[in-house]
């Protein structure tokens, strides 16, 4: 099982390594990472495997939201399946 | 790995242009519930309803958090509580007050399926639930009704829309301190269908499993952005981009109604391929129709722009899910559309042609607030109009008026969250009075003969 964790904001130092730190924390297993920087803004998408993870998806996801705001950014963790349904037929 | 954009894109549906789940109905059959003792069958429909669907609001919630995606509206339908209060020689209140009790219990918002299906005339229980309408939609909250007053296949029941026409009144009027919100729970249908998961009109269909999820899907804020990227765009292009963004849309519906059957241990039903609008803004039917080039919605083209579009809309919906049904299409409820509602209050919507553009579209004359003089036959003859449409074009059409009693055109009633707000719309007061009251049955049509 697969979710993608959206990060989007303000550029700031130190993001990458925040997610990936509850990500570790969790168990949750980071696949891959795509980053962009456009003018200020800050976009990060992740791919993490939540097969393993030693907590509930919902609890993980609540971190990130918190980690979210508390950067003024706003973090979405969803199962991979919303957009694999979406964009494939 | 997943595209960037693909995932942007998803995201900016939800968070910037409202894509929701609208609902997520369980229907569930009350036939086994049926009793000659009112109270035994009231506790076996408290028991059935609490039983079926006492995990359905959680399991919701669950799915909300995680696809990331919104499910506004957790709900019920049951079997026509004519049929279940038939063999009961009271009242059928109590049932509405159970129903009530159990949604309640449920943490349901609505339940429906206070329902009489007379298309072709009345069985035992039918008129006494039909006339027991307004007392059960006063003395409680989130109990729905509707009635079927005629079909394809049959005709349509004159002496049903001569009684309905004073029930809606009713309603009305035994509701009149909380802004006559009783008739806006009711629904008047031609060709109403048995898998319906949006309210007031849902009800769990005879033919139906024992209990089911449907799914109810929404977007018309998606279908204006995408629209609005194209400006310059001929009318094949429109309908293409509504086609692709109805597919996306309608898979998120598919998604949702496969995870919930599967966590709640209940056979999936159907998706119903719907635009259905929220008086929030950006989530209105008439601001894609304006998005298309119209003025104002309810100018002359407007009908032309909601074919295409509802067209559209079964067709990109068709691929994207299992099974299809309920009533499938475009709605257009003036109060639950902000763009709807703009739009009547500038004069340009006019009921005349609401009435042409349900034509087209799903369903029918939808939330729509009459000025409380109008009279009972009026309505009726309203009732009339309407379900000769429906039956003649082998479609679902409905009627869900709000007489606004004590008030008058250019007042507004307003019911805030889903049910929005609605200005007093002018209606024709010549008398159809002889028409309704000679009672009988219209023929169904030469095409419904089809065997």
């Amino acid at each position: 099982m697969k979710a993608v964790i959206t990060v989007i904001g303000k550029d700031a130092v130190g993001i990458l390594a925040k997610v990936s730190n509850i990500c570790a924390e969790n168990n949750a297993n980071v696949i891959e990472v795509t980053q962009s920087v456009l003018q200020d803004m800050f976009a990060m998408i992740m791919l993490v495997d939540i097969t393993n993870i030693n907590n509930d998806f919902v609890a993980l996801q609540d971190k990130l939201t918190a980690l979210g705001d508390s950067l003024g950014l706003k973090i979405h963790t969803m199962h991979e399946d919303i957009f694999n349904t979406m964009h494939r037929i | 790995m997943l595209n960037v954009y693909d995932i942007l894109e998803t995201i900016r549906m939800i968070q910037d242009e409202c894509l929701d789940i609208r609902t997520i109905t369980m229907g569930i059959s009350l036939m086994d519930c049926i009793d000659s003792d009112i109270d035994r069958a009231c506790e076996k429909v408290y028991e059935k309803i609490t039983r079926c669907a006492g995990k359905l609001v959680k399991t919701g919630e669950e799915i909300e958090k995680e696809y990331g995606i919104p499910i506004i509206n957790k709900r019920i339908s049951v079997t026509p509580i004519a049929i279940v209060s038939a063999a009961c020689n009271a009242s059928p209140v109590k049932f509405a007050l159970t129903m009530e009790k159990a949604a309640k219990a449920c943490g349901v918002n609505l339940i429906g399926g206070y329902s009489a299906l007379v298309q072709k005339g009345f069985s035992a229980g039918d008129e006494r639930l039909i006339r027991s309408i307004p007392e059960a939609l006063a003395s409680t909250t989130c109990v729905c009704s509707s009635v079927n007053i005629g079909s394809t296949k049959t005709g349509i029941n004159m002496d049903a829309v001569k009684l309905m026409g004073q029930i809606v009144r009713e309603s009305a009027e035994a509701t009149v301190d909380d802004q006559c919100f009783g008739a806006a729970k009711l629904v008047v249908f031609c060709n109403a269908v048995d898998d319906n998961p949006f309210m007031a009109g849902a009800f769990h269909g005879v033919g139906e499993p024992d209990c089911i999820i449907n799914v109810g899907v929404s977007g018309p804020g998606v279908v204006r952005s995408a629209l609005a990227k194209y400006p310059d765009a001929d009318i094949n292009e429109l309908a293409d981009i509504i086609k692709k963004t109805a597919y996306k849309i309608t898979r998120v519906g598919q998604l949702v109604g496969v995870r919930a059957s599967e966590k709640l241990g209940v056979p999936f039903g159907i998706v119903d391929l719907s635009l259905a609008p929220t008086p929030a803004v950006g989530d209105s039917v008439a601001y894609i129709l304006e998005e298309m080039g119209l003025e104002k919605c309810g100018c002359a083209g407007t009908t032309a722009c909601l074919a295409m579009l509802n067209d559209a809309v079964k067709k990109g919906g068709v691929m994207a899910c299992s099974r299809i049904g309920g009533l499938s299409g475009a709605f257009i409820p003036v109060s639950e559309d902000a763009g709807m509602i703009a739009a009547a209050e500038s004069g340009s919507l006019l009921i005349e042609k609401l009435e042409a553009m349900t034509a087209v579209c799903s369903v029918g004359l939808d939330m729509i607030v009459i000025p409380g003089d109008t009279t009972a036959e009026v309505i009726s003859g309203i009732i009339a109009d309407e379900a000769a449409i429906g039956m003649v074009n082998s479609k679902t059409t409905a009627v869900r008026v709000i007489p606004a009693i004590g008030c008058k055109e250019g007042d507004v009633l307003d019911w805030g969250g889903l049910f929005g707000k609605g200005p007093v719309m002018k209606v024709n007061t010549y008398s159809p009075s002889k028409f309704i009251n000679r009672g009988g049955q219209i023929p169904a049509p030469l095409h419904s003969l089809k065997n």
